[in-house]
Formats: C-alpha cells, structure tokens, sequence
C-alpha cells in the first residue's frame, strides 16, 4: 500500500535533486531558474499528500496560492534574464559583477 | 495492486525525468524534461484524487509557464559549452548534499518515527464528491481575500514583466496618444465663409 511516507520520500528526492542541479549548473541562469520550478514542485507534493491523507482541504488551497506565486516569479526571471541577455549577451552568472559583490 | 504499479513506474520516470533537467546539455532539453515532470507529478496527484490541482498543473504550468521558459531557451541565442564548464568540478559535490539530504529525509521518514503514526491511506472521499467543487467552496469563502490578493500578485506581474522587456527603438513612427487626445475639433477644422462662386 503506498502510503503518506512514499509521497513524502518522493518529494525529498525531487527536492533534492534540484538542489544538487542548483550546485551542478551554477553559471547557467536558466537552469537555476527550471531547478527553482522543481523545488516548488517537491513542496506541493508535500503540501498535497498532507492534504490527502489528512483530509484537510487548505493544503491543496495553499498549492493553488503557490503555483500562482510561482507562474509570476517566472515571468517576471524571465522578464530580467531577457533584458539581462539584450545588454549583456551572455547569461552567464560570473560575469553578473556589476555591483563587485 | 494497480495503484502500486502505477504509483513505483510514475514516480520512477519522475526521478529520472529530474536528473535529465539538471544533466542535460542542451537547455531546450532541460526544458522538455522539466514538462515530463510536471505531467508525471500531475498524473501521482491524480493517484491520490487531488484531481483540481493535477489539472491545473498541467494546463497552468505546462501550457503556460512551460512554455514561456521554452519560448526565451530559444529566443536566447545561448553559448551552451562556455556555460558547461566546471560541470565536472562541481557534480561532485552537488551529488554529495543530494545524498546526503536524502540520506537524512529517509532516516526522519523511515528509522525514526518519533511516535508520530502517518497514515497509510489517503482520507476517504465521499461517494460523488467533487474535488474542485469541495475546493472552490472553500477558496471563495474562507480564502476570499488571500484569493483576491493572488490576483493582485498576477497583474503586478504582468505589469513589471511588460515593464521590464518594453524598449523605445529609434526611428520607430509611433502614435503620440497624449496629443491625439488633447487635439480639439476648432485646431483641426477652420469654417470659412466664402461668397458662392458664379459659373463664368
């Protein structure tokens, strides 16, 4: 029977994978941006199978509030990196130093 | 039994599906798998009768966010070796805090209940229950104003996104809608009053 650990253990793996695709495709601002999705992914998968095997109903409202976060966090990445790339045609993050942090 | 099945081979190719997101070396690639995810998440969501949201994910995500991240991958004319290097410096690493937060996931999970029984079978669902309708019910009433405020976060988010991308091209013939609008009729049309002529 597959059960709320399942979900939970899967969850963990996803999340975790996006983290090491964080460390993994440091320079690449839109593999950071796709790793960002699928750590948002892992935690609705939490809040859902909470949801689920609890019977209370507000995880699954929380899910809805985060994919519209999420939709707008995306737009607004891709808004930056679009203008990032006109003026300095690269995506590069090393070469993003302009404030010699 | 089929719940079983379904729930190891979907959740496989989701795991698997993941790894090619972040190992692939082509971003369109990455792209492509990252929908594969988020189908295989919808289809486990639907397994536990999350059914609402399993739809949304893929007509809101997929077929919008999805492919917004599709349309700038290749919009971007991208220099994808300069952008791999020190792939293999870094896999190390990002493999070991993977593992590592795995490692410590499974022992919270598995190993060390700390008394706390989970359940092993999903709330039961009335007989001909909705799940949107259940949701809708309690998004327009309890989540009325956090519903209202996801609005407000959208349009913000359109606006700073058409904000940031819009550019001024030089040379460009483009309506002057300020003047258009403060122009009055006595500027434009001038009533003279003119003797009728006479056929010669």
């Amino acid at each position: 029977m597959i059960g709320l650990p399942h979900y939970l253990l899967l969850a963990g793996v996803l999340f975790s994978i996006a983290v090491a695709g964080i460390f993994i495709n440091r320079k690449n601002v839109i593999l950071l941006l796709m790793c960002i999705e699928l750590m948002l992914l892992a935690v609705n998968f939490n809040f859902v199978a909470f949801s689920r095997f609890l019977g209370i109903l507000d995880g699954q409202v929380f899910v809805f509030f985060i994919l519209t976060v999420a939709a707008a966090e995306a737009a607004i990445g891709l808004a930056i990196l679009v203008v990032l790339f006109r003026k300095r045609r690269s995506i590069n993050v090393e070469e993003l130093d302009a404030m010699k942090g | 039994m089929l719940a079983e099945i379904l729930f190891w081979t979907f959740s496989a190719v989701l795991v698997g599906a993941a790894l090619g997101v972040i190992l692939s070396r082509n971003p369109v690639h990455s792209v492509l798998y990252l929908v594969l995810c988020f189908f295989n998440a919808a289809v486990l969501w639907l397994l536990i009768q999350a059914e609402f949201l399993a739809i949304v994910l893929v007509l809101v995500y997929v077929g919008a966010v999805m492919v917004l991240f599709l349309f700038v991958v290749m919009m971007l004319d991208v220099d994808i070796v300069m952008l791999r290097e020190g792939f293999a410096r870094n896999a190390p690493l990002g493999a070991l805090i993977a593992c590592i937060m795995v490692v410590e996931l499974s022992y919270v999970l598995w190993v060390r209940r700390l008394g706390i029984e989970l359940p092993g079978a999903p709330a039961p669902v009335t007989e001909g229950a909705s799940n949107t309708a259940e949701i809708g019910a309690v998004l327009y009433t309890q989540y009325a104003y956090p519903f209202q405020l996801a609005a407000i976060v959208l349009l913000i988010a359109i606006v700073a996104a058409i904000t940031l991308t819009m550019r001024r091209r030089p040379g460009l013939k483009v309506q002057d809608i300020a003047a258009q609008v403060a122009a009055k009729a006595k500027d434009r049309v001038r009533l003279v009053s003119m003797p009728p002529e006479r056929e010669p």
